[in-house]
């Protein structure tokens, strides 16, 4: 009686509703990644050892990929801005759009599964004759990544205090002038959202380049993928640190970014 | 100090939003160098008639003149007036250097002129020294400083203020005030300053325009706007007053609160019913009762800082608001007079409520949106009438649903023994009631007329 009590105090505590949160955390986050790094500094052997890092800054192949696949995602990046800057400033002018199912439309997309839109992508580009190769990958990432681009930018543009554009006016800007100098600088808390969320994603994809590139174009996912179907988790390891590094890098930058903006994306 | 020539004129402007009517044709020439207050209750179309100036809305009908040429057209950014808005509306992204500097730059103004204008505005907003500053680390009241130098720096012929002081704290407040009329003088330009504060209005400016419902009450000097108010509306809304009802017997000579007092009034007529307004300092207050024109009973006094404030039950049961530099016990008898000056006279805007509606049947007819019964007074179903009901026969109640058609009570005023109420119907139209009953704005009512109440006329 005594025990079964001591736990259900146990279980009240506050603190204690944290621990499936925390366990799952540990399993599912923490470990893998204190894995990642035991794996990449040793062989297979289990020594400690920086050969695989060698190998990577020695083989032209790893490291091109790896250039190749930043490019893909900063050309995904930018053709994600140019399109969805403008869908989100028309969403959020009420001028231009009132109803909020055109928003919804938009970012229905999102609900879909990312294989799904991709193999749909792929039956597309078949039915009208296209090839695939580099052109259907930079569509087929444009056309999956839109929604993660135009939200974010949408939210702050929406929540944008009108009172400035019409400071802006008054103090005698034109239309344009007030886009650029007001708008544009403003919204860019949610440009940098869009970006962290459109081009980490796309350095490490891999399903959507070997579907739609019918495997004839690495990027560096692919690469970590291969080299870990085929066994050679150490080197794998490597790679994926160092571009969770990379990644790490760039998300620094735009949260030291945000802060100062003090008003944020989504993320 | 001022021309006399018009700057700014406002002909016949209206505006709705749907079906609300906000501004309903305002006519209003502004001087050029005039400091004038728009001063008005939350929603009254304050706010509205500014924006219109400044171009964010367009009328709906009517014409805003700017030294003779129509610019109701004509966007914001070509309008030669800048704007001090409530919320500061400072760009986040810019250090205080460069929002002053944003209107200069769109002007292309040479840079070393930038530079030294700059300078100039900051230190007439006394904020030297902080152009580096970011603007989200400056205080309320520094933002406000630094919004108007962005206004002011670009020389607009009109520098319109939207209630800018509102979000700062009293003492910021007062300091602020004088600082504006200190930089109206020096400017030398036309500012139109919108506010709720009576007391700011007074404060500030060489004329006062007072707006309730879309419409404008009263335009005066502040001293015209305290001591001759046009109407009750005015007279409640600037300072405190004490308004009753009462009636012009001849020329010079008024009866209110049961006493007949000398005035400085003429031209009523006879016998006229008239709204009189007393300032509750204007009411002298001595603890001798033989020499009094009237006395009463102190029901509450109140240390107000300067002055007491008291409420006094007179000798014929009306309560009156004094103010007087000394207090009185609670429950003394005390004895009062009014010099002839201090009372204002004012004619009654209506004496009753006339309606108008038509017969249902002979005995019914149809009002406010609702079927009244009515006395068979010989006319039939279709005819055009008017229906007069007394202030004082109009029965509220609290049930919605017991009355005849429903209203919200929108005005209350304190007549002296009663309230005046004006109870708008859901048909739009104002209802204006005398009751005993305490209301509070905003309550939601029925109203019902008796029988005997409703006098019907044909209207033809």
């Amino acid at each position: 009686m005594k025990f079964i009590r001591n736990i259900f105090t146990f279980l009240s505590r506050r603190s204690s509703w944290a621990i499936p949160y925390t366990l799952f955390l540990g399993m599912f986050v923490a470990l893998p990644l204190v894995l990642i790094v035991i794996f990449s500094f040793t062989t297979n052997q289990g020594e400690f050892s920086l050969i695989n890092f060698e190998k990577f800054v020695t083989q032209p192949e790893a490291v091109n990929t790896f250039v190749y696949s930043i490019g893909i995602a900063l050309v995904t990046t930018f053709l994600c801005i140019l399109l969805g800057y403008p869908a989100a400033y028309i969403l959020s002018n009420k001028n231009l759009n009132r109803s909020q199912t055109t928003v919804m439309l938009f970012i229905l997309p999102m609900w879909i599964n990312i294989l799904v839109r991709t193999l749909a992508t792929v039956a597309l580009f078949d039915f009208v004759h296209l090839p695939l190769g580099e052109g259907a990958l930079i569509f087929g990432m444009v056309y999956n990544f839109l929604p993660f681009m135009i939200y974010p930018i949408y939210n702050t543009l929406q929540k944008m205090d009108h009172s400035l554009i019409e400071a802006a006016e008054d103090l005698g800007a034109k239309p344009s002038i007030v886009f650029w100098k007001v708008v544009v600088p403003l919204s860019m808390p949610g440009v940098t959202s869009g970006i962290m969320m459109v081009f980490m994603p796309t350095i490490s994809t891999f399903a959507i380049a070997e579907l739609l590139t019918m495997n004839n174009i690495k990027l560096f996912g692919t690469t970590i993928q291969e080299n870990i179907n085929n066994g050679m988790w150490n080197y794998g390891a490597a790679l994926s640190l160092i571009m969770l590094v990379i990644i790490g890098i760039t998300s620094l930058f735009s949260d030291s970014e945000e802060q100062s903006q003090n008003e944020g994306g989504i993320i | 100090m001022t021309g006399n020539d018009s700057i700014i004129k406002i002909e016949h402007l209206s505006k709705a939003f749907g079906d609300k009517v906000v501004l309903d044709d305002i006519n209003l020439s502004i001087r050029r160098g005039e400091f004038i207050t728009l001063l008005g209750p939350s929603g009254c179309g304050k706010t509205t008639l500014l924006r219109m100036i400044a171009g964010f809305l367009k009328p709906d009908s009517g014409v805003i003149l700017m030294e003779g040429s129509d610019i109701s057209n004509v966007p914001p950014h070509r309008r030669p007036l800048n704007t001090v808005f409530q919320r500061y509306a400072l760009f986040p992204h810019l250090n205080v250097y460069d929002n002053i500097a944003f209107g200069l730059k769109l002007n292309k103004v040479q840079s070393s002129e930038i530079e030294t204008r700059i300078r100039k505005a900051l230190k007439m907003v006394s904020m030297t020294d902080y152009e580096d500053r970011d603007v989200n680390s400056l205080s309320g009241g520094q933002q406000q400083r630094v919004a108007i130098a962005r206004a002011i720096v670009n020389r607009p012929k009109v520098l319109l203020l939207d209630e800018p002081l509102a979000a700062l704290d009293l003492k910021m407040r007062k300091d602020m005030q004088m600082e504006l009329k200190q930089m109206h003088q020096e400017l030398g330009i036309t500012f139109i300053y919108v506010t709720h504060d009576q007391e700011e209005a007074l404060t500030l400016s060489d004329t006062v325009v007072v707006m309730s419902d879309g419409k404008i009450q009263q335009i005066g000097t502040p001293i015209d706007i305290y001591n001759e108010p046009v109407n009750s509306f005015v007279a409640d809304f600037i300072g405190e007053s004490n308004i009753l009802n009462g009636t012009m017997i001849k020329d010079r000579e008024v009866e209110f609160i049961g006493h007949t007092f000398e005035c400085v009034d003429e031209g009523f007529g006879h016998n006229t019913p008239v709204d009189v307004v007393v300032r509750p300092e204007d009411i002298y207050i001595i603890a001798n009762t033989e020499n009094a024109k009237f006395t009463g009973v102190v029901k509450s006094c109140i240390f107000k800082g300067v002055h007491y404030e008291m409420f006094v039950e007179t000798d014929n049961g009306y309560e009156l608001m004094l103010q007087d530099y000394n207090a009185f016990e609670v429950g003394s008898t005390v004895g009062m007079f009014i010099k002839p000056s201090d009372i204002h006279v004012m004619q009654k805007e209506r004496t009753c409520n006339i309606f108008e509606g038509k017969m249902i049947s002979s005995t019914d007819v149809e009002i406010l949106g609702g079927q009244f019964q009515c006395a068979d007074c010989g006319l039939q179903e279709g005819d055009n009438i008017y229906a007069t009901v007394n202030f004082e026969c109009v029965e509220l109640m609290d049930n919605k649903e017991d009355g005849t058609v429903i209203g919200e009570v929108e005005f209350i005023l304190y007549k002296g023994n009663h309230y005046h109420l004006t109870v708008l119907t859901d048909s739009g139209e104002k209802v204006y009631v005398d009751t005993n009953d305490i209301w509070d704005k905003g309550d939601i009512v029925g109203i019902s007329v008796n029988i005997s109440d409703l006098h019907i006329s044909k209207r033809v």
